[in-house]
């Protein structure tokens, strides 16, 4: 499975440095996340849609994935314009949707969009190897980084085991159903599949202890802030408190 | 069972991530370096079966196993659910950056609870107490999911009460479900390899 379909690239988005490009996001993500003015959630969408061009992200992947988050968003607008309360609008039987309601949607819509499409652009571009390497930098606990690394690393050896593992139930006329059996079937398969995590822990714990792990992972090569990240790390500061006076 | 982003208030948000990093402090503290390499390589697996779909009458839903996840890594489970989650809003944008802190509580609150009770009712060991057990675990973990979901968007605002109701309706047979596989898994681990539900809680 191809984990990181936005992180290779060549944009200046791309070139930037990591550590930068975190800490100028999160601000901005948490600033929009709690803000409730529509003028804010345009202008963050706006903004997002600047990094997204910037970015030059793989436009095909990149809608399927807005495609799923708005799913949820979709459910949202069936049902919270008609427990808001307010100004009518129109109403089926009893309920009555509200004008308050849909501003409220609409600004939730607004503000997941902003959110997810700056993340992508900023976080999405980079490798997680390097993600890995600049949560250090930004003195994340040593622990959680390497849970973090290692889970990363097995992600596609486990999913292979998965295959493996699904592929043999297939072979033997394994169809999900509404039944016991294919519950059982499903529980066998996890079962198996947390065994072998718990054997490839094992090996891999006994390999770094052959090669005398002492819990530091050389890295050859550095970050380095150019004067470019700065700008960058200044303009996005700007706009986040620029977007507090909107 | 995410809350997607910008839905949340700030007082909410703020909760979660204190919560989250209490959870994590004590999840990271009581996790040896030794116990790393298991735990993490334990997480992709949850996160590989949490991308799982399972029919559930006409439709279908993914897995969360909280519960299971719980039973096998006692508070690191806090640490662990929250690199699982990162990764998912890192590699497929669910949920997100500004949610972590709640969503990771709503998780593994509830299997942390789960690890309690498997504690508290397999002190004798027997198979079917333990099948039992995981069953009881497994709907523990998503109905204590469900309703911190439920109560976070409730904390949010009123008018969320009906999509709040809806939510923990809907998760009944997901429950269930869990359960069900949770039993049928703990049953399975204890048979092949006892030694992963005794080392649970490092």
């Amino acid at each position: 499975m191809h984990l990181e379909p936005f992180a290779e690239g060549k944009s200046f988005i791309h070139s930037l440095d990591p550590r930068i490009k975190i800490i100028g996001l999160l601000p901005f993500i948490t600033f929009v996340a709690v803000s409730d003015k529509i003028k804010v959630s345009l202008l963050s969408l706006i903004l997002g849609i600047c990094l997204m061009f910037l970015s030059k992200l793989n436009f095909k992947i990149l809608i399927s994935r807005l495609y799923i988050v708005n799913i949820f968003i979709l459910f949202l607008w069936v049902v919270l314009p008609f427990t808001f309360p307010g100004e009518k609008v129109f109403s089926v039987g009893s309920l009555t949707a509200s004008k308050e309601g849909f501003i409220y949607v609409f600004n939730i819509t607004l503000k997941t969009n902003a959110i997810i499409l700056s993340t992508i652009a900023l976080i999405g571009t980079i490798p997680v190897f390097k993600i890995t390497h600049a949560l250090r930098h930004l003195k994340i606990p040593k622990k959680l980084v390497m849970l973090f690394f290692f889970c990363y690393r097995y992600l596609t050896v486990l999913h292979r085991d998965y295959n493996v593992l699904y592929n043999a139930m297939k072979v033997r006329a394994f169809k999900p159903k509404n039944s016991l059996q294919t519950y059982k079937g499903y529980a066998y398969l996890i079962s198996m599949l947390i065994m072998k995590s718990y054997e490839h822990s094992q090996r891999m714990y006994n390999a770094m202890l052959c090669r005398g792990f002492n819990g530091k992972f050389p890295i050859l090569n550095k970050f380095k802030a150019k004067r470019i990240d700065y700008i960058f790390l200044f303009l996005m500061f700007f706009i986040t408190l620029l977007l507090n006076y909107a | 069972m995410h809350i997607s982003e910008g839905i949340l208030s700030a007082p909410v948000i703020i909760t979660g991530i204190s919560l989250t990093v209490v959870g994590v402090g004590i999840g990271l503290k009581k996790m040896d370096y030794d116990k790393i390499p298991e735990v993490a390589v334990l997480t992709s697996a949850f996160f590989v079966a949490s991308l799982i779909h399972i029919p559930i009458g006409p439709s279908s839903a993914h897995l969360i196993l909280n519960g299971l996840m719980g039973i096998l890594l006692g508070f690191s489970v806090f640490p662990a659910i929250l690199v699982g989650l990162t990764l998912q809003a890192i590699l497929f944008q669910f949920g997100g950056f500004t949610g972590l802190g709640v969503n990771t509580f709503n998780m593994a609150f509830p299997a942390v609870v789960s690890f309690g009770l498997f504690r508290f009712l397999t002190g004798s060991n027997h198979h079917y107490m333990l099948m039992f057990s995981g069953f009881l675990c497994g709907i523990v973990g998503i109905l204590g999911s469900a309703l911190l979901v439920a109560l976070s968007l409730v904390s949010t605002g009123d008018v969320f009460f009906p999509v709040a109701k809806l939510i923990v309706i809907a998760h009944i047979p997901v429950m269930i479900i869990e359960g069900l596989i949770t039993g049928t898994a703990v049953s399975f681990l204890n048979k092949v390899k006892p030694e992963m539900l005794a080392a649970g809680g490092g």
